[in-house]
């Protein structure tokens, strides 16, 4: 993509993106959002300056391979899952703590579970993407 | 007991373990095993002859009626001495045989697991357990056909006769659930008790049709049987004790257990005698056409199961009394017979009947266990083959209307018997010793004395048949019949038609011997005749079925994803329009459907536009665009019925969609017309009737009465329990976690299926052009 007016606006889009994303993703328990959402509006704003500055710049970016987010997100994703079974209740009870904290409002084991989501699905397609970029 | 039967599996397992530290000693350590369970079996026989049976139970799976438990009973006592008994000799006829070969130590290993899965198969009171033994006899067979895996011929017979006998046992297996179904246990032994109930039941013509087939395969008859020949591609030791001895009357075994549960009917009986005539005879013609030792040996092997079968089919206490003795005497001599034949083909390097001759002058005492264990089988008086002939033209002299026939039958088949036993066992050592072969000479006694105490046994308890009568026959009878009938064996049965026959089956053969020459010239003709063999007919029947499953796959397999499309979307239509034609009742009512707003009005006349550019266009990149117009205007009707979550993943689903088919497409070369008019006007005919139908379905299905107690319950309790107030999400994350936690990892493999498909690189050579 050789546009000028391209370049430039996905240069700005890809922070205003993905700030966007992390936002839809907080807010994803009381509001319409979620982490599945989020993690897919991640990486529309990588494909887009992919698009515009091609794939290595975009890698160069992100400095680390995006397969390694879905491992990352896993973990995290289970890890939430199955610690309740350290405090005595059955596995996926929601755990929360005392008192919301600022900007972020209400932590609790459901909001890790859905960063687990959300970074799998940054994996995931990006991976996707990437390697078919990559290869035709 | 339970040791008895495993020890065999665990000397298999033993072997690459051995192997590394004491490979020499390994023929030797493992003759030791069939020989010390022989001693083992021993000790039982006092007690099966006062006690009839013994039971030993060891659970296994209690939950679905399987257990260890074995019956130690007459039969299982007699397959059980033929198993480790002739095992024995089979092991330490091998130290010498196969001595120096690369993998003798595997040759043991795989006899050993052979060894141990036949005594599983005799000694089993369950008949799940006996099925998995069943199946071990035939792959361990495989290994050991298969043995000299260079050769092609030698692994084709191999996967034959795998194929053949493990359908069979499939097919067994079949039957034996039914036979559990119907008489509500695995147990041979609490069977029995159900025996009148079973022979009453609807399914019992099914029950005995599997059965037969499991039992026709294992062993070899018509038209199963060409997989035996096929077999004796595998070294001599093998053929003895697999093909002729033991896993080969598996089957007559089968057969012989069952007899007392399910036999004496008219369909059990007569598909026996008929199918066990049919082979019996059609064998023994075969067996004086062959010329190679072992073929005519095959043969003779499959007409004397033939023969078994045909006894067992009669039924008389007569006949099983004759099946009886004849597995015994059959054992004795034809595993002799092989094993010498053996001793040729190792000290002079020829099968061939037609060049074999004079060998007594080097090979003496060989030459006397092939007098021994061809005049067995002829059925000469003082040997055991005679009192199995006697009492067996005994049975068929008694079996009314059909008496003749079946006499006429057995004696025939008696007297080409006897020519194919005394062409293997006499004829090459008799006459003059031609040149060829002048340096062969007398190999060690390990080969030579197996052969030779078979037929002294042979010899033994023909002239006293008084020592096995009582102590060894009568079980095996009481346990095949059923019954309390004592046994008399006698040498004189008196002056009656029973000799005569005798006599006459003896001079026939004879004669036959005499002027019956074995010739190349007239098998070279029989083959003439192999287009409508069973092996031909069931072979190609087998090839075509492949072929025919390959263009099955190529029709609908075909590799273009436009016609998985067509053919998914047809057979969807079919099976919808179908069912809504004929199982419901289309009903909408008009009045519950909201009315229609003017800004649904616009998205909709968006949709079909785009549509219209969609299938008009002939460019890629327009169609696309037209198509991500379609997934918008679908988000925005999704908004107009409050379900932001839904609308908004669809967007960037879309988004994304458009997205790669741009990274993809732009590559491509210009955009071509491919299709015909006649192929648009099919697929636009088949995308209108899909939609149409999904329409009508969507109609019908709001017609429902729905319950709404499911969405009232998240939305009651989203905050409650889940302190969270966007239900879709609580859901996503905290009702149903565990799915998301599933569906997370699905997509993980996804990705990494699609990475590692990228960068697959099957070519690596075209890279470098």
């Amino acid at each position: 993509m050789k546009s000028l007016i391209f370049k430039t606006a996905s240069a700005y889009l890809l922070p205003l993106l993905l700030l966007f994303s992390i936002f839809i993703l907080l807010r994803g328990h009381y509001l319409p959002g979620g982490g599945f959402v989020g993690g897919l509006m991640a990486s529309i704003a990588f494909l887009v300056h992919s698009f515009a500055f091609g794939l290595k710049e975009t890698q160069n970016i992100i400095k680390i391979n995006p397969g390694f987010l879905m491992p990352i997100g896993l973990v995290l994703a289970v890890g939430a899952a199955i610690a309740p079974f350290f405090v005595d209740a059955p596995i996926l009870t929601g755990l929360w703590f005392e008192g919301p904290f600022r900007f972020i409002g209400m932590v609790g084991s459901a909001l890790f579970f859905d960063i687990g989501v959300y970074l799998v699905v940054i994996g995931a397609t990006l991976t996707i993407m990437f390697s078919i970029t990559d290869t035709v | 007991m339970l040791i008895a039967v495993i020890l065999g599996f665990i000397f298999a397992l033993c072997v690459p373990f051995f192997t590394r530290f004491f490979k020499k000693t390994i023929p030797f350590l493992y003759s030791l095993l069939p020989l010390s369970l022989f001693i083992y079996f021993f000790q039982f026989l006092g007690k099966i002859k006062n006690q009839g049976h013994v039971l030993f139970k060891y659970e296994w799976v209690p939950s679905i009626g399987i257990d260890l438990s074995f019956r130690l009973d007459g039969l299982s006592l007699l397959f059980a001495f033929m198993i480790t008994g002739i095992g024995a000799l089979v092991f330490i006829y091998t130290i010498y045989y196969l001595k120096g070969h690369e993998y003798l130590d595997r040759f043991y290993g795989y006899l050993s697991m052979f060894m141990a899965s036949m005594l599983g198969v005799v000694l089993s009171d369950n008949l799940m357990t006996m099925f998995i033994f069943w199946e071990l006899t035939s792959i361990s067979s495989y290994f050991l056909i298969g043995f000299n895996n260079e050769d092609p011929a030698s692994r084709k017979s191999a996967l034959t006769a795998l194929s053949i006998t493990g359908l069979g046992g499939l097919v067994m297996l079949s039957g034996i659930i039914l036979l559990q179904a119907v008489g509500g246990s695995y147990s041979f032994t609490e069977l029995l008790n159900s025996s009148e109930a079973i022979k009453d039941s609807s399914a019992y013509g099914w029950i005995i049709s599997l059965l037969f087939v499991g039992a026709f395969t294992k062993s070899a008859q018509f038209p199963f049987h060409f997989w035996l020949p096929g077999a004796m591609k595998a070294p001599t030791p093998v053929s003895t004790y697999l093909h002729s001895a033991t896993m080969v009357k598996a089957g007559i075994y089968l057969l012989a257990r069952f007899t007392p549960l399910l036999g004496d009917t008219f369909w059990w009986n007569g598909t026996l005698v008929t199918v066990g005539s049919v082979t019996m005879v059609y064998a023994a013609i075969h067996s004086v056409l062959r010329v190679d030792l072992k073929s005519i040996l095959a043969y003779s092997t499959i007409s004397a199961l033939g023969i078994l079968v045909f006894l067992i089919g009669i039924g008389t206490e007569k006949a099983l009394l004759a099946a009886g003795i004849f597995i015994l005497a059959h054992a004795l001599y034809k595993a002799a017979l092989f094993l010498i034949t053996g001793i040729i083909d190792h000290e002079t390097g020829s099968r061939d009947v037609t060049k074999l001759a004079g060998l007594q002058r080097v090979m003496m005492p060989v030459a006397i266990a092939g007098f021994l264990a061809a005049l067995s089988s002829a059925g000469v008086p003082f040997l055991l083959g005679f009192i199995s002939k006697e009492v067996m033209y005994e049975a068929t002299l008694q079996f009314g209307d059909w008496a003749i026939i079946l006499t006429a039958l057995a004696v025939s088949t008696k007297i080409l018997l006897l020519v194919a036993g005394f062409w293997a066992g006499i004829r090459p050592f008799t006459g003059n010793l031609p040149s060829e072969f002048e340096k062969a000479k007398l190999p060690s006694p390990l080969l030579w004395v197996p052969p030779l105490l078979l037929g002294i046994l042979s010899l033994g308890f023909g002239a006293f048949p008084s020592l096995i009568g009582q102590s060894l026959i009568q079980p095996v009878f009481s346990s095949m019949s059923g019954t309390d009938t004592v046994v008399q064996l006698k040498l004189w049965h008196g002056f009656n038609l029973v000799l005569l026959l005798s006599i006459f089956t003896l001079v026939t053969g004879g004669v036959l011997f005499w002027f019956l020459k074995p010739s190349a010239e007239l098998f070279q003709k029989t083959l003439r005749f192999e287009l409508i063999s069973p092996q031909n007919i069931i072979e190609g029947g087998s090839k075509m079925f492949g072929s025919f499953a390959g263009t099955w796959t190529r029709f609908f397999q075909n590799g273009y994803l436009r016609n998985y499309v067509i053919t998914i979307l047809a057979f969807l239509t079919l099976l919808m329009a179908y069912r809504l034609f004929w199982g419901v009742n289309i009903y909408i009512d008009w009045n519950q459907i909201s009315p229609v707003s003017h800004y649904e009005i616009i998205v909709v006349a968006l949709m079909i536009i785009s549509i219209l550019f969609a299938i008009s266009t002939n460019s890629r990149t327009i169609s696309i665009v037209a198509l991500g117009v379609i997934g918008f205007a679908n988000c925005l009707f999704f908004l107009f019925y409050s379900a932001p979550d839904l609308a908004m993943t669809q967007f960037s689903i879309d988004s994304l969609t458009v997205l790669l088919f741009m990274l993809v497409l732009v590559k491509l070369p210009k955009n071509k017309s491919f299709s015909s008019n006649i192929m648009k006007f099919r697929d636009a005919m088949l995308s209108l009737l899909f939609g149409t139908l999904i329409a009508i379905l969507t109609l019908v299905v709001f017609e429902e009465p729905s319950t709404k107690e499911v969405s009232k319950y998240f939305a009651e309790n989203a905050y409650v329990l889940a302190k969270g107030r966007n239900v879709v999400n609580v859901i996503l994350v905290d009702y149903r976690g565990f799915d998301t936690m599933v569906e997370i990892v699905v997509l993980v493999i996804a990705a990494v299926g699609v990475y590692s498909l990228m960068k697959l690189d099957l070519n690596p050579s075209k890279k470098e052009l």
